[in-house]
This record gives structure tokens, sequence and C-alpha cells, in this order.
């Protein structure tokens, strides 16, 4: 059907004006399907299978990406450890995202103490480094996955407070919420209906930023040994693993750090293009 | 005769901290199908009196003293939960600005909708409801009108919708806090005949707070004139208009511009600006401004006194013409 000129475009149209944003999407959709052959299994080889007889082979069509040197294959693990990195930033930042959406707009709604509260804790994790915090919150609360997503929600959770905050009360003085209490809606109604949605496009960008952070945030963490444990793949600790090894073997060192390289462009550029498509200011007519 | 609908007495609005009166003391009957005018300048309190009746006075502002008593509920003494179920259904409001009153991301027919979920269980006819109510104000095409968003409707347009947004659950009292200002000439006619009509058909009663006193003459049963957060004359229209008592109401009257006067003089204007409410203090708030004040308006503040269809807080009324 022939669009009507005067119809509002939709999203996705905004969307695709961007090339940063087509190039990221692209690339987060490749690794999003390697992920998913990870979670399925399809992978050439199994990421925990030792043979020391192939160990530290280039890349061959065998080995794509080589193998380390307790001879596992390096491409088979990247592709494991890329599904791990995503599943512990997904979970944290979706845990970050709804608490941080949530207090910030109650915050940012009800003002008075409840706000002073909110702000000044969320300004107390902000002054610590964020990967300190993360560190300190693992080394307590121990390491498997769900630990390690808790830990970085924890550390992103004030963002989402500010993006959420800053926009609800510039929102909530707007005319039609003031039309809305006039007409009697419950406070809740308010909020979810007439206030959330008018504030979404910031949170969406920063959602797609967090996502590239906490992938960070994750590989330090293995990196410095506090997040994935051996012998499961991670891309930060593979980078670690490939450390002493790197000078004979660059292929070890240099397939998970582009993974990691790419995704976190990829959801940079994400953010540039959700950015670019949900501020109506930067649409071009 | 029958009880008023509405029935504010002795009604004081004040800030919280440090204490500032914003209105004074302001008393006035509803009657149920009838229509009273408010009119007074800015800050004399008149969108404020309006905010207290709907229990949504600002942040840092709350009635100090008196009683709103609607439908035998004195309002001041209401819960929250109360008041919130009372508006949009009993008591309701116009807007004054179509431009920015309806939410920018939600189509017109749900936010109809709406409030019909705020107060009551949406049902089978609760879509059919909304249409009817979008006919009633004039809206044509009433089924893509539901799917539209609001930047597609005029301002006219959006007013109307708000006008089928407030009277959606057959509101006792509707409010009408300026609703036409922000609308050109043409537009406003045609919004102030629909409310009227509305109006006369429902047997409901309103409340018409304007700055303009052209624009509620046809439109309402009485006027209430307002200065500096005190009543100083209310009355009939047809009083007031043809035999103005108090020198403010007067100075109002002589200020608005005739069509059959082709002298091209200036218009007459009332010399001074208007006092702060709560500098008052116990004399004539108009008095500083008033060309009949004596001595006496500087000693004490002068009380409403008269009858339903004419009464003055003055000590020297204009006297009959």
């Amino acid at each position: 059907m022939k669009r009507s000129p005067l119809k509002p475009k939709g999203g996705l149209y905004y969307y695709m004006q961007s090339t940063s944003g087509i190039v990221g999407a692209l690339l987060l959709l490749f690794m999003v399907i390697v992920s998913i052959c990870a979670v399925f299994g399809w992978l050439p080889h199994d990421p925990l299978e030792q043979n020391v007889e192939f160990a530290m082979q280039g890349p061959s069509t065998t080995f794509w990406f080589g193998t380390d040197e307790f001879g596992r294959d390096i491409f088979s693990r990247s592709l494991d450890g890329m599904r791990r990195s995503l599943t512990v930033s997904v979970s944290a930042v979706s845990i970050a995202a709804t608490i941080g959406v949530t207090l910030g707009i109650l915050s940012g709604y009800l003002g008075r103490w409840f706000d002073q509260l909110i702000v000044r804790l969320s300004d107390v994790i902000f002054a610590f480094p964020a990967i300190l915090l993360a560190l300190a919150i693992v080394s307590t609360l121990g390491n498997s996955w769900y630990q390690t997503s808790l830990a970085i929600a924890v550390v992103y959770t004030p963002i989402f407070i500010r993006v959420a905050r800053g926009p609800v009360l510039t929102v909530k003085e707007m005319d039609y919420v003031k039309v809305t209490r006039i007409l009697g809606f419950s406070s809740l109604r308010i909020l979810r209906k007439h206030i959330l949605p008018n504030v979404t496009a910031p949170i969406v960008v920063q959602v797609a930023l967090s996502l590239s952070w906490a992938i960070l945030t994750e590989s330090g963490l293995s990196f410095l040994g506090l997040g994935t444990q051996p012998p499961n793949a991670s891309l930060g600790l593979m980078v670690s693993e490939a450390q002493p090894i790197a000078a004979f073997a660059w292929w070890a060192l240099f397939f998970p750090s582009a993974f990691i390289t790419i995704v976190v462009v990829g959801l940079n550029l994400v953010g540039d293009g959700l950015r670019d498509a949900l501020d109506p200011a930067r649409r071009s007519s | 005769m029958s009880k008023p609908l509405l029935s504010v007495s002795g009604l004081g609005i004040s800030t919280v901290q440090d204490p500032r009166t914003l209105v004074n003391s302001v008393s006035f009957e509803i009657m149920p199908g009838e229509a009273v005018g408010v009119v007074g300048e800015s800050g004399s309190g008149k969108t404020l009196t309006a905010l207290s009746i709907l229990g949504l006075l600002p942040r840092g502002v709350s009635v100090a003293g008196g009683s709103i008593v609607f439908n035998n509920i004195d309002l001041t003494k209401a819960s929250p939960e109360m008041m919130r179920n009372l508006r949009g259904s009993d008591i309701s409001m116009v807007y004054q600005d179509p431009m920015t009153a309806l939410n920018p991301v939600m189509k017109l027919g749900r936010q109809l909708l709406e409030v019909i979920e705020s107060h009551e269980k949406l049902d089978n006819g609760s879509v059919a409801r909304v249409e009817a109510a979008l006919r009633e104000v004039g809206i044509p095409q009433v089924e893509r009108a539901m799917e539209s968003y609001p930047h597609e409707f005029s301002g006219g347009m959006r007013q109307r919708v708000m006008i089928a947004m407030a009277l959606l659950l057959s509101p006792k009292l509707l409010i009408a806090d300026e609703p036409t200002t922000a609308l050109d000439v043409t537009i406003q006619q045609q919004i102030l005949a629909l409310v009227s009509e509305q109006r006369r058909k429902r047997d409901m009663s309103m409340l018409w707070i304007t700055h303009d006193l052209g624009v509620v003459a046809n439109l309402v049963d009485r006027l209430i004139v307002m200065y500096a957060g005190n009543i100083v004359e209310a009355g009939t229209v047809q009083e007031i208009f043809t035999n103005p008592q108090h020198p403010y109401t007067h100075g109002l009257l002589s200020s608005l511009p005739s069509r059959t006067d082709k002298s091209r003089k200036r218009l007459t204007s009332i010399p001074g600006v208007p006092q702060k409410p709560w500098l008052v203090g116990n004399t004539c708030a108009f008095a500083p401004r008033c060309f009949k004040a004596t001595a006496e308006c500087t000693a004490s503040a002068p009380k409403l006194v008269g009858t339903l269809e004419k009464s003055v807080a003055c000590f020297h009324p204009m006297g009959d013409k």
C-alpha cells in the first residue's frame, strides 16, 4: 500500500536513514546469530575439548581461528564466549533498566524526600569507578553468570535513574499530564500510560549504549579472573589466557579481541542510529 | 427553591510557607443547571478558586479556611481518593490550551477510553459511547478520528475532543477555564456555542472562568467579579452589565470597546495596577485605584452585601444610573 504523504512515517523509516544505524544493526545481527549458533551447539568443535596434538595451530580449514595452548578450537570458543558475554550483559541491562527506570520515573514524579533519597543514593553509586564497584560486588557475591549480571546491574542502575528522571521532570508539567489529573486518572495510570511513553526515547538509546558498556565490564571482570571461570569460554577470559602466548600465537589474542570490538562498536552505532531516529530535531525532512 | 449544587463559603486560599493570602473569604453558590461566570484579572484568584474545587491546588498552596460543599460533600475535607473519583466524573473541566492538552503519543479514541476506564469498567459499549461523545461535539468521520493522533487535528478540533473528554461521564458541574483563549475568533464562537448547547441539553451546571467580559455575557446566568483575591461584585448578567455598582466593575465595563462608538477616542482604562492579594490587609483592595475612595475605604474591608441577584462589596457604590 502506498503511504499517504500526510501519514507519519514509521520509526523504522527514520532508523534506516542513518548509515551508522544500519552498519551497527548488521554488526549486531551478526553477533546475535553467532550467539544463537552457540546456544544450540552448532559449533565445528566442542569449545571445551582439549587436544594437545593440535595445540597452538594457526588458522586453517579445520580450525578457522586456530587453536590455543590446550588445542581447543578458538572459533568455537569465541562463539561460546560471545553467547556468554551477551547473556550476562543483556540480563544485567534488563535488570538495571527495569529497576532504574521505575525508580527514576517515581523519583521524578513524586519529588520531595523520595526524589532526594533516590538521587543521593545514585550519587553514591556514581562515586565509585564502575569496574571497581563491579569487582567488589562480584568478589562478595560469587562469580556465576547471574551473580556477574547482578553486579553489573547495580553499577548501571543509577544511569537509568538519571536518564528516566530528567525527562519526567519536564513531562509531568505538560498540560496533557495536568489534564489527566483534572479528569481523575489514578497516579499509576498517569505514570504508566501518559508519562512513560513520552520519556522512552532517551531510555531506548541508553539501553543500547549500556549493553556495550556491560559487555566491556563483563570482559574486564573475566579478564581479571572474577567473571567466567576456566575451563568455560568467555571473551575476556580468552584474552587473558592468550596473553602469555600472544608472541607466538597472535590468533589466540586477535579473534576474541576482534569479537569484543565488533559487538561494542555495533551497539554504539545502533545507539547512534536510535538517537537519530527518535530525536525529531535530527530528522532531516 | 432548590438546593445549590455547589456552595462555596468563606473560602480562603494561601501559600503554605510564609502564609500569603491569595484568595480571601470567597463565597458563592451554583444552582443545578445554572451557569456562573467568574471574571477578573490575572492573579485575582479565579483560577485558584476553580482548582480548589477540583482539589488540585498547586504544590505549596492550600485551602486556609472555609468550605466547598458539592452535592452535600465538603470537598475541603474529602480524601484524595474520593476527590479523584469525583474529578472527571461529577466535576469536570475543559482546559485552556487544546494544543498541548492531549497526549501526543496516544490515539484519540484510546485517550477517551482512558477517561471511562479511570472511573468505570470498560465494556462492549464503551467504544460506541466514545464515538457518540465525539459525534456530539461535531467531530466529522468519527471512526477515523478515533484512530488519529492529536497532531493530525487543528486547535479547534482538539478543543472539541477535550470537550468530549470532559463531558464523557456526564458531569454535574463543568468548569471552563478560558477554554477559548488559545483559539482564533471564529473558532472561539463555535466552541462557545457548542459548550452552551451541551449545557442546556444536559442541564449541567457550569463555572466559566475568564478575563473577557464579552465572552461570558451571553453564556452565563450570573457573574462574579473578582479583584485581588476578593469578590467585589456578584449578580445577574443583566444587573452587572446595565447597572454595575462597584467602581471596579464600572471601570472594567467602560474599558470595553464599543461597536457603535465611532469617535476613535482612546479606550478608557483604570489607573494603576492590581494590588497583591496578600498586601491588601483589612482595607478595600481597590481603594488605591478607586476614584471614589475615602478614608473609610482604607480603614476597614467592605463586606459583600446584597441578594443573589445583586451584591456588592463597596462603601460607596456607584448608585443607580
